[in-house]
């Protein structure tokens, strides 16, 4: 609950922060979290999101302002003691599916889970086309 | 008049591709064993053009050198102050000059293929050089009336608007040319497949001719995804060097295919099995090729490397694309059935083996492809996806994981049929290795699952990769196999350096005061001094800092933040400080409004070990090329010396007359 109310209030700190134009709108675009085991999540989190202005780059390698943005903002959440996954559908209730690198089963992704389960099938099906039948012909040759 | 004749040889070029699809198709047309009268020209059209095609890039590549600011595309993309290497790599830094150098680089082997190669059937080097034309000429039509590299401007321009300054790198020297190289070195494979399907040659001596245009081809593709991946590696200023960007996976879907293809044609070569999927991969691998072209130049994609956006160009190149594959796999469905089953095999034999990690392999093309080509489907719906990492890291190593397992045993394995039980020893020996390996890493951290098997898996086939070698005299192996183990050595010190970088790299952002110091890994970083400093076509603000490990000697290293007047744009410059055991990777960033400055130090333990297992397994490839013309030179002299020892002969004792 604490915590809850210390991400409200971090948030709304962070808003108005992010409304000013000039150079260090964000001070966690470029600068680490203290504790190395925040960091690390962060990181893993950052490196899985789309930076939105850039191509095909994550926001954990660009130098583009919005991708520092975004940086702060998952620093600043995780620090806030967000979880990763919250931080990600908060992100993606923003900006969309777009924004993280991470699909996950939906009405517009569900091929790219259901076609690699079906090319393990047809793989089987190959292997055991190919490498089966030739068992059966030598046994039947010997 | 430097443009005017590179224009005119393209489209004589041109004209010589028409000649040649239809004198190669003449020779399918003449009965066995006769010539007809209209199939000899396709060989001299095939060298004709390779020299008027590269005639055309020399052209271009001169109009650059001199900067010709008449030319549209040279106004475009170049600028007279830059550098002059840049000058000349910047000829195929854009849309025009790179589909200029395909297109020189294709009809160049397909001219070379026509002059040397003597050892197949007329009949099928006839349709062979048919379909070389065939292709050729659709990418000579996208030039000439698509993308026309020698356009003149009304008014030539006073100054040129420059290069991309992400691309102002030696790197943009190497990589294009020899992935292009690479790519076009498949047509090759591919022709050859088709006029083999096309004339019922799919046997072993097809496949000996295929063989070195394939390992030429995977060797150029090797050399050139890596140095792609170093210098992404250090000049996007992340330290990322696989970012599985739709344009990276266009260069490693051809670089798969190609690789299934090296191994299924050894199968064929030596033991004359697995014919069909010979042809299959053949085509797929040039399928993959051009789809990469037309991923990277069409503007499908907004990516770092895709420069260029024109919808119309991207509908010409589709429509080719449809036509090549469709065209292929329609002859292929057709004729597949009349070429005869080859040689049969058990499960546990070396082509056993070869045959599941070419179906790996071709399924990790398949998540490869499908989460490349998905993304884009879906946008055509208007509902945006992406896909990345978090996909295909796992996806692909579904099929990476058992490949790499049967792949330490495969080459162990004896052709056609062979007893698991023979293999005791060396099985045992690489699951200890595989066993104890992560044991000992687990042990050591607590780390990632996929680095963690990554590290394993490095371990257990850099053990496996030379036990071929065990019990043999090694001044007796053939040249061939010791690529085979270079090869596959490299790609358990790829594996290694992966992982490592994986599981292991230490971080470090921070804004620092001149004179502070920074921590990373045991390496202490002093920023000791900041400057401006200026090049030919840029000025940049320079850190020094001092580098120093565990107290030692300190080394100075200078990364720039760089900014480029023409066109504008800034950049950064690493600076990378290579051990034996890893890379410090240092990034200047920008100034804080303390007065401190931005920087980003990366140790990366091992991760150079990417690079050199890249160039080990492409060093390997070329181990068993020279191998396998070293053995086809001797074989060739020695039929030479035998004929002429029976014809000796033959003169010495006149055969009787038969009697009538």
């Amino acid at each position: 609950m604490i915590r809850a109310l210390f991400a409200v209030i971090l948030a709304l700190v962070a808003v108005p922060l992010a409304a000013q134009d000039t150079m260090p709108p964000a001070p966690y675009a470029y600068n680490q979290l203290d504790d190395p085991r925040l960091e690390a999540e962060a990181a893993a989190l950052m490196h899985t999101l789309r930076c939105l202005k850039c191509q095909s780059q994550s926001i954990a390698d660009s130098d583009a302002p919005m991708a520092g943005d975004m940086r702060h903002q998952v620093r600043s959440r995780i620090q806030a003691g967000e979880s990763p996954e919250a931080i990600r559908a908060w992100l993606i209730a923003r900006y969309g599916d777009y924004v993280s690198y991470n699909p996950t089963v939906s009405a517009s992704t569900w091929p790219l889970f259901a076609i690699p389960v079906l090319l393990i099938l047809i793989v089987a099906a190959v292997l055991l086309r190919r490498l089966g039948k030739r068992r059966s012909d030598t046994e039947d040759a010997a | 008049m430097i443009a005017e004749i590179g224009l005119a040889a393209l489209w004589l070029a041109a004209a010589l591709a028409v000649l040649q699809m239809v004198s190669g198709g003449f020779a399918l047309r003449s009965a066995a064993g006769e010539v007809n009268p209209l199939s000899i020209y396709a060989r001299p059209a095939a060298v004709v053009q390779a020299f008027l095609a590269v005639l055309a890039f020399m052209m271009l590549l001169w109009a650059f050198a001199v900067s010709d600011l008449s030319i549209k595309l040279v106004a475009n993309n170049s600028h007279s102050m830059k550098p002059f290497i840049y000058k000349l790599s910047g000829t195929w830094g854009n849309h025009e000059g790179s589909m200029l150098l395909w297109v020189g680089v294709l009809a160049l082997s397909g001219g070379l293929l026509a002059a040397f190669e003597r050892r197949l059937p007329e009949r099928t080097m006839g349709a062979t050089l048919a379909v070389q034309g065939f292709v050729a000429l659709g990418f000579y039509a996208f030039l000439l009336l698509s993308s026309n590299p020698f356009e003149r401007l009304p008014v030539p321009a006073i100054e040129g608007v420059g290069l991309n300054p992400l691309l102002q790198d030696i790197g943009l020297a190497i990589h294009p040319p020899t992935l292009y190289a690479g790519y076009v070195g498949l047509s090759v494979a591919f022709s050859l497949a088709m006029g083999a399907l096309l004339t019922n040659q799919v046997n072993p001596a097809f496949a000996r001719v295929m063989r070195p245009w394939v390992l030429g081809a995977w060797v150029l593709l090797t050399l050139g995804i890596t140095a792609g991946s170093y210098w992404a590696y250090y000049e996007l200023g992340w330290g990322g060097w696989w970012f599985w960007d739709p344009v990276e996976n266009a260069s490693l879907m051809p670089w798969l295919a190609a690789t299934a293809l090296m191994h299924s044609v050894a199968v064929l070569a030596a033991r004359d099995a697995l014919r069909t999927w010979t042809i299959m991969l053949g085509v797929l691998a040039f399928s993959m090729s051009m789809l990469g072209t037309f991923l990277v130049r069409s503007g499908v994609l907004t990516s770092v490397h895709a420069f260029a956006v024109d919808p119309e160009r991207g509908a010409f190149i589709l429509g080719l694309l449809g036509l090549y594959i469709g065209g292929a796999f329609t002859i292929f469905a057709l004729r597949a059935g009349a070429v005869a089953e080859g040689k049969r095999f058990a499960v546990s034999s070396r082509e056993g083996a070869l045959v599941f990690n070419n179906v790996m392999l071709s399924a990790i093309l398949a998540i490869v492809l499908l989460g490349t080509l998905y993304p884009l489907v879906t946008e055509a719906f208007d509902v945006r996806v992406s896909v990345g990492p978090p996909y295909f890291n796992p996806a692909a190593a579904i099929f990476a994981i058992p490949m790499f397992l049967v792949m330490a045993v495969g080459p162990l394995l004896r052709w056609k049929e062979d007893k698991p039980a023979r293999l005791q020893f060396e099985v045992s020996l690489i699951a200890a290795v595989l066993i104890s390996a992560i044991a000992l890493v687990s042990f050591v951290g607590d780390i990632p699952f996929l680095p963690l098997l990554g590290l394993g898996l490095a371990a257990a086939l850099a053990v496996a990769a030379v036990l071929p070698l065990r019990g043999r005299k090694l001044a007796r192996v053939p040249v061939a196999t010791w690529g085979m183990v270079l090869a596959h050595f490299g790609v358990a010190v790829s594996l290694f350096g992966m992982a490592c970088e994986g599981a292991f790299t230490q971080e470090r952002l921070a804004a620092v005061a001149p004179g502070g110091t920074e921590q990373v890994g045991d390496f202490s970083v002093t920023l000791q001094s900041v400057s401006p400093v200026a090049g030919p076509n840029w000025t940049a603000i320079e850190a020094r800092m001092a580098v120093s490990r565990a107290g030692g000697e300190p080394v100075m290293l200078a990364p720039q933040a760089r900014n480029f007047w023409s066109p504008a744009q800034a950049t950064s410059e690493s600076a990378l400080l290579t051990r034996w055991d890893g890379q410090l990777y240092v990034v200047m960033g920008n100034q804080a409004e303390d007065g401190r400055w931005q920087i980003r130090v990366w140790w990366k333990p091992f991760v150079t070990f990417i690079w050199y297992g890249g160039i080990l397994i492409a060093l390997g490839g070329m181990l068993a090329v020279a191998g396998r013309v070293r053995v086809d030179v001797k074989r060739r002299a020695a039929v030479k010396m035998g004929d002429a020892r029976r014809a000796d002969l033959e003169a010495l004792n006149p055969a009787p007359v038969p009697a009538e």
